[in-house]
């Protein structure tokens, strides 16, 4: 594949295929020279990832959804696996706050935080509606997946992208990502898996998301917000500086007739 | 509408200097909003209190970007990449005015040279003995009037800055803003009441800050109330639970400079039982108490708001 600056480059990760090996963490940590962090035993399923961060940019999430009643064949909702990621929307919260202008939208339509450029504000972590930003301890600048910015500009595809066994995690051009995307959803559906679902296809989700996922159940199950809640930061601009101004007027009002009372010497 | 139950985001870790730098700006603030507003009464007796008000603001804003900066996690010396965009090929200033932060940055900035020329202005005054209006009388006062603004901003934009994030509670109220810059205001009238201890011709403001102060507080409460029914509407007045000490201080703070709005309206009463020397020594004492009680509670609120959310 051809890796040309000037067009929007994504992933689409069909989790109904995900088998859960964390091959895409280890080729994200080994390309990235991650150090991860110390290992924990974190009682939570076969997760020993835990979260993304500054130390993981790839994180293989697992839901136990075990019925009570012996599941259907094919329905994959008997245990969900996800290989989460930094979504690169197209109207990104981490962007929109950033004072500093160190988050940038790259050749490739990506979104990217230059280091040298960040100053450790965390004003993105803040805002991220994924939990995806960290800081790293070391630099004490915000640190996300970059999309392997640099071997996307060699010309390479992601590792992650490279390193998955079942093509969970599939990378390319935008638009023909939603292709393959839109006849896997119709296949699934056809199938009778009928709870799939697309999330961050369209531009419901904060403009469109760069890395999209097919889901085996809705998105607050794997922890996204739905399209509802996927709302930007600057939507409480407005309501926070009225009631700012309303209180300063009445505030001053209040004090200029404190200040004009007389009554003693 | 939005379901503010559902976030799943990372806590931005935003602590102690944070919290420090919140509250010494909106008492930065509020200190200048009220030194103009004693400057507007129209009485020379209350300029010894507006000249202390200046130059608590001075004070406090110099503390503020120390905090800002050490709380910085690549360090303080990149505290200019909120100013200036150092991206290559993008050379220029940063400003986001949907942003808080990028705002509020620069408002820093503006605020801190009128708090310093109102601070000189005030020293200058004070050195020559002057005890009247301002050093250059309407055109001081206009200068203020700027600044005051500015200081209004300064006071308020921090809890805005909080709200425009996805984080819990914060991004779940509208009242943050409002909620800080009333309770720094407040904050603001019970320092300078304290200080008036330090100058004797300043105690003539002293019943009328105290005045002032339960003004600021009332209009505190009425966004106390608002902010929990908004948070609780939202499906997050839970995450409160945890800091309810925090918000029990708060109370107490607003309690004190409630009930001394009450005793100090009766005194201001002509016909009240109150006043003249033996009034100013009553409320002195009371004074200290109170204050100290606000500036805790004021505290206690940012702490409050800050650790709800996180």
């Amino acid at each position: 594949m051809e890796i040309k600056a000037g067009e929007s480059y994504g992933f689409f990760t069909d989790t109904s295929v995900c088998i859960g090996c964390k091959a895409c963490e280890v080729a994200c940590k080994e390309w990235n020279q991650l150090e991860g962090n110390e290992p924990a035993f974190l009682a939570d399923s076969f997760d020993n990832t835990g979260q993304l961060d500054a130390q993981n940019w790839r994180h293989v999430k697992f839901y136990d959804k075990v019925p009570d009643r012996p599941a259907t064949t094919g329905n994959g909702t008997a245990f969900l696996m996800m290989s989460d990621v930094c979504k690169h929307c197209q109207h990104a919260s981490c962007m929109e706050v950033c004072p500093t202008n160190a988050i940038i939208r790259t050749e490739f339509n990506t979104v990217f935080i230059q280091q040298d450029v960040c100053n450790g504000c965390r004003n993105c972590v803040a805002a991220c509606p994924y939990s995806v930003i960290g800081i790293n301890q070391k630099t004490g600048t915000a640190h996300k997946c970059t999309l392997c910015y640099d071997r996307l500009q060699g010309g390479l595809e992601p590792a992650c992208a490279k390193a998955c066994p079942t093509q969970s995690i599939q990378f390319g051009p935008l638009a023909q990502l939603q292709q393959t995307a839109d006849a896997r959803l119709e296949a699934l559906h056809s199938q009778g898996a009928t709870q799939a679902q697309l999330y961050g296809r369209d531009d419901k989700v904060y403009g469109g998301l760069n890395a999209f996922f097919l889901l085996m159940d809705k998105p607050e199950a794997y922890g996204l917000p739905n399209a509802e809640n996927a709302v930007l930061p600057s939507r409480n601009n407005i309501g926070g500086y009225v009631g700012a101004v309303i209180t300063a007027v009445v505030g001053v009002v209040a004090g200029l007739v404190a200040f004009r009372r007389r009554g003693m010497a | 509408m939005f379901l503010a139950a559902e976030h799943f985001v990372r806590a931005p870790d935003w602590e102690w200097f944070i919290l420090g730098y919140f509250f010494l700006a909106g008492l930065s603030g509020g200190s200048y909003v009220i030194a103009t507003l004693l400057r507007l009464s129209g009485d020379p007796r209350d300029e010894p209190a507006a000249r202390t008000a200046f130059y608590a603001s001075f004070v406090l804003i110099l503390l503020c970007p120390v905090l800002l900066t050490a709380d910085l996690g690549a360090g303080w010396w990149k505290f200019w990449h909120m100013l200036v965009n150092v991206t290559p090929g993008n050379a220029g200033l940063n400003f986001k005015y949907w942003s808080p932060m990028s705002v509020g940055v620069w408002l820093l900035l503006v605020f801190s040279i009128f708090a310093g020329l109102s601070a000189l202005g005030a020293w200058l005054a004070d050195r020559r003995g002057r005890e009247g209006p301002p050093l250059f009388g309407p055109l001081s006062v206009a200068f203020n009037l700027v600044g005051a603004l500015a200081g209004l901003f300064l006071a308020s934009y921090t809890g805005v800055l909080l709200s425009v994030s996805n984080q819990p509670v914060w991004s779940d109220t509208w009242t943050l803003g409002g909620l800080f810059l009333a309770s720094g205001l407040s904050g603001a009238a019970a320092l300078i009441a304290l200080l008036t201890r330090y100058r004797r011709e300043a105690v003539y403001s002293l019943l009328r800050l105290r005045m002032a102060d339960g003004y600021f507080s009332l209009l505190e409460l009425i966004l106390v109330i608002a902010f929990f029914v908004t948070v609780v509407n939202a499906g997050t007045g839970a995450r409160t639970i945890a800091t309810a000490p925090l918000w029990a201080l708060a109370l107490v703070g607003l309690a004190a400079s409630l009930v001394g709005l009450r005793a100090e309206g009766r005194r201001m009463r002509p016909s009240g039982g109150g006043g003249g020397g033996a009034a100013v020594a009553s409320v002195g004492a009371n004074a200290v108490l109170v204050s100290v009680l606000v500036l805790i509670g004021v505290l206690a609120l940012r702490a409050a708001v800050i650790f709800s959310g996180q």
